[in-house]
């Protein structure tokens, strides 16, 4: 199958570049975000090319250089650039054999490289790469049908490896945009109004105490060489500017307005959306053992990143750079020269590392901000940084989400019809235009603007497992599946993409469905759900997580709990266990987590084991603690008191357990065992306590407010 | 003003205004950005530095706190073994992702270790419990800090 980034960008020298000085340098469109592709990129790399992974760079992902491969998102890195670095390398590798084999005067069969050097094994001849092609252009296209090593023959894919940048992780000399500094550049802050619908009505110039201040209709930002100073004057600004609130933020309840507001409603054939009317409801099948039927509910999250987003920009003789996190510069890119009204080409975006990100969050807004700021100042650097509640308060979130759920099952366990609904606001909100400055609309400064652009209004994704539907079909075989989506209007916040887009809520709600389900019909779940279960790939990671979970005795007062899907149905097979306790005060504890997973191919196993661990850390973060709250003056979650995120002392010991599928594509990681995390809590509570948890988060709160509607 | 302070085993002499929180005086006027500014609330512990032998937040404590002190960074602490030796474990336990909870989290576990060489699990978890970390690197900071306890510098 034809690789897309390659087919965009076809030619080898968009990938690869060999350097007299016996550098390799490679290029790819993602960007590191903590979850290691390039170290992933530069093994595959070494492999195909026979080097030493010390001589690989990977080049810094700007505009302009790097191939364009959309956004960093979607687990789709591997299967995209990593696909794409593998026969570009495999490419070049045997285009330098070719070109040895004349100079050496010998078969290219019997060429052996080691490190680089390529050698004649008959003469002892050699020739290195870096004097066949260092410093000049393949000028030759990447071989799309070319075939990469036997995978028994690699030297670092597949094994053990310290992630490229972790020493200077641990030493504090890695750079993030946070940390850039350049001669004559200005601290900045913006000045945020206390909600979305707020104007600016009265702004006084004094309390920025000689400072400068850029205001452009509601859009305020103070700057100034001390940082320091800068935040001191923002504050003071803050405090005594008035605003017109107007109407304010909808403070109805949350989860009956997700049900009960005006939407599109689209069924969902085998994971794309159609534009039809939705089947009713049907009666359940006569011969129906149980029929069963519930409602789940998740609460608005928000990415929580550690580091608040930040940018450096600088606006020189009618160009603008920007130094961003953004986790797609090439859309970022458009959607600012929408927003400045500048030529694209005028405009260069360098990628430079931030703290993470799990998605679409202040950093493409923050980008800019800078440049907004730097307009105003041109010939000057301005390093612009969100607070803390900035962050909080004006991330793009994660859609509150509604799943309902209905099943009939008959006397022998086999699903007769099942039914998912979910409902929810936009997963799709990144700064990509589709033209008439709907990219623009899509950063938060240019509807504060004097000439504002007004606020976009998401139409339904309508892809293959994207948005809210994503996981929703179900991998098991169950027949007469109702799939529906339905994009709600009217929501109180601002939304966009996180981590798993619909796929958190959806499997946690089919999960836990599944277990109420299996109860419901008497059967076993883990039982149940091997069943229902045709894909042996599937089956294999269900089994290896229920035996590592069920090994040891459980110790009194404890609960387990399983959960399992596909990412995507397509992507990686992740099933989680999970082991924990609830005490007395309706605390949770976690005390045992198994991951089994099957990633196809993977490549630097220790990162697949980090995304998969993370992925259940964050989850279970999300799952028993994390709701974003509001009231109609605006976000009150605006610190990490009043959203509290999980700690060191309800971590549980994980143990991981990935198959080896050498040979296998990729299947992206990244998202997979978030899903399946929440579920198994949820199911572990329930054979804890009792009780059935259907709306997240479960706090004691939660969980007493269960106990006694119970 | 000039506030005096030793850092990384340097003596300085800081002239700026001692309200100043210690966090901007070490990234902006002395180019330590390894300590990493994460809430200026003093909540998520990415700005940890070593005061006198203790952790220290630095987002919100002022220069004119620090004064007389003797505080290491991120970027000094490789010059102790305890410190070296937590920084190796972090990199041998991959027990990073994005990074930049990390600087924080390496100086409090230098400073756990310095003053209790062994310290049980639940003792580990209580001195990292200040520490927010959002990619889910918990489990191998812990195993990182198992690496080094014991007094195993060559971990």
């Amino acid at each position: 199958m034809p690789n897309g980034s390659l087919t965009k960008q076809p030619n080898l020298d968009q990938w690869l570049s060999i350097g007299a000085d016996g550098r390799v340098l490679v290029r790819t469109g993602k960007v590191d975000i903590g979850q290691r592709i390039s170290t992933a990129l530069l093994l595959i790399a070494a492999d195909e090319l026979d080097v030493d992974p010390a001589r690989i760079d990977i080049a810094t992902v700007e505009t302009g250089v790097a191939p364009d491969e959309g956004i960093t998102s979607g687990s789709n890195s591997m299967e995209e650039s990593g696909d794409a670095v593998r026969r570009a390398t495999a490419t070049a590798r045997k285009h330098l054999l070719s070109l040895a084999a004349k100079q050496l005067d010998a078969d290219e069969n019997a060429l052996e490289v080691i490190d680089g050097l390529i050698r004649a094994r008959a003469t002892n001849r050699s020739v290195s790469y870096w004097e066949l092609a260092g410093g000049k252009p393949f000028a030759i296209p990447v071989d799309q049908s070319i075939k990469g090593k036997d995978p028994a023959t690699f030297r670092h894919v597949g094994k053990p490896a310290t992630a490229r940048g972790m020493a200077d992780l641990v030493t504090g000399n890695a750079t993030y945009v946070h940390d850039m500094t350049m001669p004559g550049m200005l601290h900045a802050r913006v000045i945020r109004p206390p909600h979305y619908h707020a104007k600016l009505k009265n702004l006084d110039d004094s309390k920025a105490a000689g400072l400068a201040i850029v205001r452009d209709g509601s859009f305020v930002a103070v700057a100034g060489v001390d940082e320091y100073a800068v935040v001191k004057a923002a504050e003071r600004i803050a405090a005594a500017a008035t605003w017109e609130m107007g109407k304010g933020l909808p403070d109805g309840d949350l989860f009956t307005s997700i049900t009960a507001n005006e939407r599109i409603s689209l069924p969902v054939i085998k994971g794309i959306p159609v534009k039809e009317p939705v089947p009713p409801l049907a009666q359940p099948p006569k011969d129906a053992a149980v029929t069963h039927a519930a409602r789940y509910e998740r609460p608005y999250n928000m990415h929580g990143t550690i580091g608040p987003s930040a940018a450096m920009a600088i606006f020189e003789h009618s160009k603008l750079t920007i130094w961003s996190h953004s986790q797609g510069i090439y859309i970022l890119r458009e959607a600012i020269s929408e927003a400045l009204d500048m030529p694209v080409d005028d405009i260069k975006i360098v990628h430079t590392i931030g703290a993470g990100c799990y998605g679409h969050n202040g950093a493409d807004d923050v980008a800019l901000d800078a440049a907004l700021v730097a307009r105003h100042h041109p010939g000057t650097p301005i390093l612009l940084k969100w607070t803390r509640a900035d962050e909080h308060g004006w991330e793009p979130y994660t859609t509150a989400m509604v799943m309902e759920l209905q099943a009939s099952v008959d006397k022998d366990g086999k699903v007769l019809a099942w039914s998912h609904e979910s409902y929810g606001d936009t997963h799709n909100m990144r700064p990509r235009s589709t033209g008439n400055k709907s990219g623009a609309a899509r950063l938060l400064a240019t509807r504060y603007l004097s000439s504002p652009v007004p606020p976009p209004v998401a139409a339904p994704s309508m892809g293959h497992h994207v948005g809210i539907h994503r996981n929703q079909e179900p991998l098991y075989n169950f027949a007469n599946q109702r799939l529906v989506k339905n994009l709600v209007r009217g929501l109180p916040l601002r939304t966009s993409a996180m981590r798993t887009l619909g796929a958190y809520a959806n499997v946690f709600a089919l999960e836990s469905f599944i277990d109420e389900l299996a109860e419901a019909a008497g059967l076993d779940a883990i039982e149940f759900r091997i069943r229902n279960l045709t894909d042996e790939r599937a089956v294999t990671v269900v089994k290896a997580a229920a035996e590592a979970l069920y090994k040891t005795p459980m110790p009194d007062g404890r609960g387990r709990g399983f959960g399992f899907a596909r990412y995507k149905n397509q992507k990686t097979y992740c099933a989680v266990g999970i082991e924990l306790s609830v005490t007395e005060a309706a605390e949770v504890k976690l005390h045992r987590c198994v991951i089994a997973a099957d990633a196809g191919e993977i490549v630097d196993p220790d990162g697949t084991a980090a995304q998969m661990e993370g992925g259940v850390l964050q989850a279970a973060s999300w799952t028993l603690y994390e709701e974003v709250k509001y009231d109609r003056d605006g976000v009150t979650s605006r610190d990490w008191d009043s959203y509290p995120i999980l700690r060191f002392d309800n971590v549980p010991e994980i143990e991981t357990i990935l198959m080896a599928r050498p040979g296998k594509p990729f299947l992206g990681a990244g998202e997979a065992s978030s899903g399946p995390a929440a579920a198994a809590i949820a199911n572990a509570i329930k054979d804890a306590t009792g009780l059935r948890l259907r709306t997240l988060p479960f706090t004691p709160a939660n969980i007493r407010k269960a106990a006694m509607d119970a | 003003m000039t506030i005096s302070l030793r850092i990384n085993g340097t003596d300085r002499q800081i002239d700026a205004d001692p309200s100043t929180p210690l966090i901007y005086i070490l990234r902006n006027h002395l180019g330590l950005t390894g300590v990493k500014l994460g809430c200026g609330l003093e909540q998520c512990g990415a700005c940890t530095v070593i005061a006198d032998g203790a952790t220290a937040l630095s987002c919100v404590k002022t220069l004119g706190e620090f004064a007389g002190k003797d505080i290491t960074t991120i970027e000094g602490l490789a010059t102790h073994p305890v410190g070296a030796a937590v920084q190796k474990a972090f990199v041998a336990e991959n027990a990073a992702q994005c990074g930049y909870c990390t600087p924080g989290m390496v100086s409090e576990a230098t400073a756990l270790l310095l003053r209790n060489a062994n310290p049980t699990r639940a003792q580990t978890i209580e001195a990292m419990n200040t520490h927010l970390c959002r990619c889910g690197s918990h489990t191998r900071v812990l195993k990182a800090i198992e690496r080094v306890a014991g007094g195993k510098v060559d971990a």
